[in-house]
C-alpha cells in the first residue's frame, strides 16, 4: 500500500505539496506515482524564477519505462529546485516525500491551497484507480 | 483479463507488476526493472517467455518449403539442433516477423515466432505451405523459460543434474544449438539479452517446478522491462518497433540475415530486396548514444543540419551504460553526429553501430 502522509496536500495528478512556515510550498510526486513509474533515471526540473499557473506542466520525471509530466499544483514562482536529482533521480523512488522533493515555489494566491486534496481524499482516489 | 502462461501464479506470488503484452498478462518487473537488468548482466536472471509461439513443421518437403518461406537459408544448418535467426518476408520484402528456426532432422524443423504476431504468422505459413503438404503444429502445450546471464549455464546445469540425463547433452551445447529430448523438453543455448544462457522449451506442467528449481539455485526472476533494455543494449531488434511489414531487412540492420547465395534460391520477397540493393538502400537502422542527460524515446525525430533525417524506433535508458541509447531509422548517408528532438529541445547524439553492450561490457 502506498504511503500518504497526513500533513501533506495532494493533486489528482499525483503531486504532493507541503506548506512551509514561511508561506512557500515544497512540491514532489507521491509514493504512488513513483511506484507506477518504476525506477527513475532522469528528472527535468523547472527553472528558478519561472512562473506557472495551476495545471501548467513544469517538470518531467522519466523512468526506464516512460516519461511523465509534473504539473504545477498552484500558481506562483519557482524559488529553488532539487539539484541532487541531476545525479541521483532514484531518491524519488526511495524517499519521495523527503530527499526526493522536486522544487519550491512562492504562491501567487494562498487561497488556491483550499483547492488541493487532503490525505484522506487522495488516499481514496488512488484506492479507486 | 488476458491470456496467462503456466507461470502466472508464480509471478503474482513473487509480487510482479503484471501488464498486458500482446494480449497476455505478463510480468513487467518484480520490484525494480533496473536491478533485474543488472542481475542478468552480472549473475543470472530467469524470464517467462511462454507467450512466444512454438511452431513445429514436418513433412517430406519441409526443407524445400523453408528455403522458399524464409529470407535466411536453412541449408546453412548442417548439424541437428542448430538454430538460425531469420526474417519471414511478404511479397513486398516487408518483414512479417523475425524468428528462430531450429533444424531437428531433414523432415522436422521447429520455429519460435513472436507472441504479438502469432495469428498472422500462422495464417501466412499455412497459406504458403498449401502446395508443400506440410504438417504445421502450433505447440500451445509448451511453455518457454529463458535463463540468462554469466552464471546462467552453471545454475541450469545444477537444476538439470537432478532431472534424468539432460545435463550431459546440454552442458556440451555450442552457441545457437538446441538439445531436444523425448519428454518434450528442448534446451537451446540462445537468448535475447546479449549474455550467455539457455532458452528452455518444456511441457506446461513442468514449467513451474523448473522455475522454482532455478529460483532455489539463486536465479532471480526478471520481467519484460529488463528484457527490453537488455536486448536494446545487445543490439537486438524488436519486431513491431524496429521493423515491420513496411520495412525490409536491408532498412532494419538485418541485411546479414538475408542469404543471397545461391542465386537460384527463390524466397518470398527476394526480387524486391535485389532491386532495393541494386538501386541503393535509402534508409538504415543505426544506434544512437546520448552523451548528456535525458532519455531517448520511440518516435522522437532525428535531425541533421536542422532537417529531419529519421526517427527513433526503440529508445530507452541503458542501465549498463548509465546513458540513454536508441535505434533509429535514418537516411543512409547520416554521419557520426546528429540531433534528437526531445520535447522541443535538440540534444546531441553520437551515431554508433550496435551492439552497445556485449557480455556485460560496454562496446561503444
Amino acid at each position: 500500500m502506498s504511503n500518504v502522509p497526513s500533513e501533506l496536500r495532494f493533486t489528482k495528478s499525483h503531486e504532493w505539496i507541503r506548506l512551509e512556515d514561511d508561506g512557500s510550498v515544497t512540491i514532489g510526486i507521491t509514493d504512488h506515482a513513483q511506484d507506477l513509474l518504476g525506477d527513475l533515471v532522469f528528472v527535468e526540473t523547472p527553472e528558478v524564477g519561472a512562473t506557472y499557473a495551476t495545471g501548467d506542466d513544469c517538470a518531467v520525471v522519466e523512468s526506464v519505462k516512460a516519461a511523465s509530466d509534473v504539473y504545477s499544483p498552484l500558481s506562483g514562482e519557482v524559488t529553488q529546485t532539487n539539484e541532487e536529482l541531476a545525479d541521483a533521480p532514484e531518491v524519488i523512488n526511495t524517499d519521495p516525500y523527503g530527499k526526493g522533493w522536486i522544487f519550491k515555489m512562492t504562491l501567487a494566491d494562498e487561497g488556491e491551497l483550499d483547492g488541493l486534496l487532503d490525505a484522506t481524499a487522495y488516499g481514496e482516489q488512488i484506492a479507486a484507480e | 483479463m488476458g491470456k496467462q502462461t503456466p507461470l502466472y501464479k508464480a509471478h503474482v506470488e513473487a509480487s510482479a507488476r503484471i501488464v498486458d503484452f500482446g494480449g497476455w498478462d505478463m510480468p513487467l518487473h518484480y520490484g525494480s526493472q533496473m536491478k533485474e537488468h543488472e542481475l542478468v548482466r552480472n549473475s543470472a536472471g530467469i524470464f517467462d517467455v511462454s507467450h512466444m509461439t512454438v511452431v513445429d513443421l514436418s513433412g517430406e518437403r519441409v526443407a524445400e518449403f523453408l528455403r522458399y518461406l524464409l529470407a535466411n537459408n536453412i541449408d546453412r544448418l548442417k548439424q541437428p539442433g542448430k538454430a538460425l535467426y531469420t526474417c519471414m518476408l511478404n511479397e513486398e520484402g516487408g518483414v512479417i516477423d523475425d524468428l528462430i528456426v531450429y533444424y531437428i532432422n531433414d523432415r522436422f524443423y521447429r520455429m519460435v515466432v513472436n507472441a504479438s504476431t502469432r495469428e498472422k504468422d500462422l495464417a501466412w505459413i499455412e497459406k504458403q505451405a498449401a502446395s508443400f503438404n506440410i504438417d504445421i503444429n502450433e505447440r500451445d502445450d509448451l511453455a518457454m523459460i529463458a535463463v540468462q546471464g554469466p552464471q546462467a549455464r552453471e545454475k541450469v546445469h545444477a537444476v538439470l543434474s537432478k532431472l534424468g540425463n539432460k545435463k550431459e547433452r546440454v552442458a556440451e551445447l555450442g552457441q545457437f544449438f538446441m538439445a531436444m529430448f523425448d519428454d518434450d523438453w528442448a534446451i537451446a543455448r540462445t537468448g535475447y539479452t546479449g549474455e550467455d544462457g539457455y532458452e528452455v522449451i518444456l511441457p506446461n506442467k513442468d514449467a513451474t517446478p523448473f522455475w522454482d528449481d532455478c529460483v532455489a539455485q539463486g536465479v532471480k526472476p526478471a520481467g519484460l522491462g529488463a528484457r527490453d533494455t537488455l536486448r536494446l543494449e545487445a543490439g537486438m531488434n524488436l519486431y513491431g518497433s524496429d521493423m515491420d511489414e513496411t520495412t525490409t531487412p536491408l532498412e532494419s540492420a538485418l541485411g546479414w540475415t538475408v542469404a543471397w547465395e545461391p542465386e537460384e534460391r527463390d524466397f518470398i520477397g527476394r526480387n524486391i530486396l535485389v532491386a532495393q540493393k541494386s538501386a541503393g538502400v535509402k534508409r538504415k537502422l543505426v544506434g544512437l548514444l546520448l552523451e548528456e542527460k535525458g532519455v531517448l524515446r520511440n518516435h522522437q525525430a532525428v535531425l541533421v543540419d536542422g532537417l529531419e533525417a529519421g526517427e527513433i524506433t526503440s529508445g530507452s535508458y541503458a542501465p549498463s551504460l548509465g546513458k540513454a541509447i536508441a535505434f533509429a531509422r535514418v537516411s543512409a548517408d547520416i554521419g557520426e553526429r546528429a540531433k534528437v528532438d526531445i520535447r522541443g529541445k535538440q540534444v546531441d547524439v553520437r551515431v554508433v553501430k550496435p551492439p552497445f553492450v556485449r557480455n556485460g561490457k560496454a562496446v561503444v
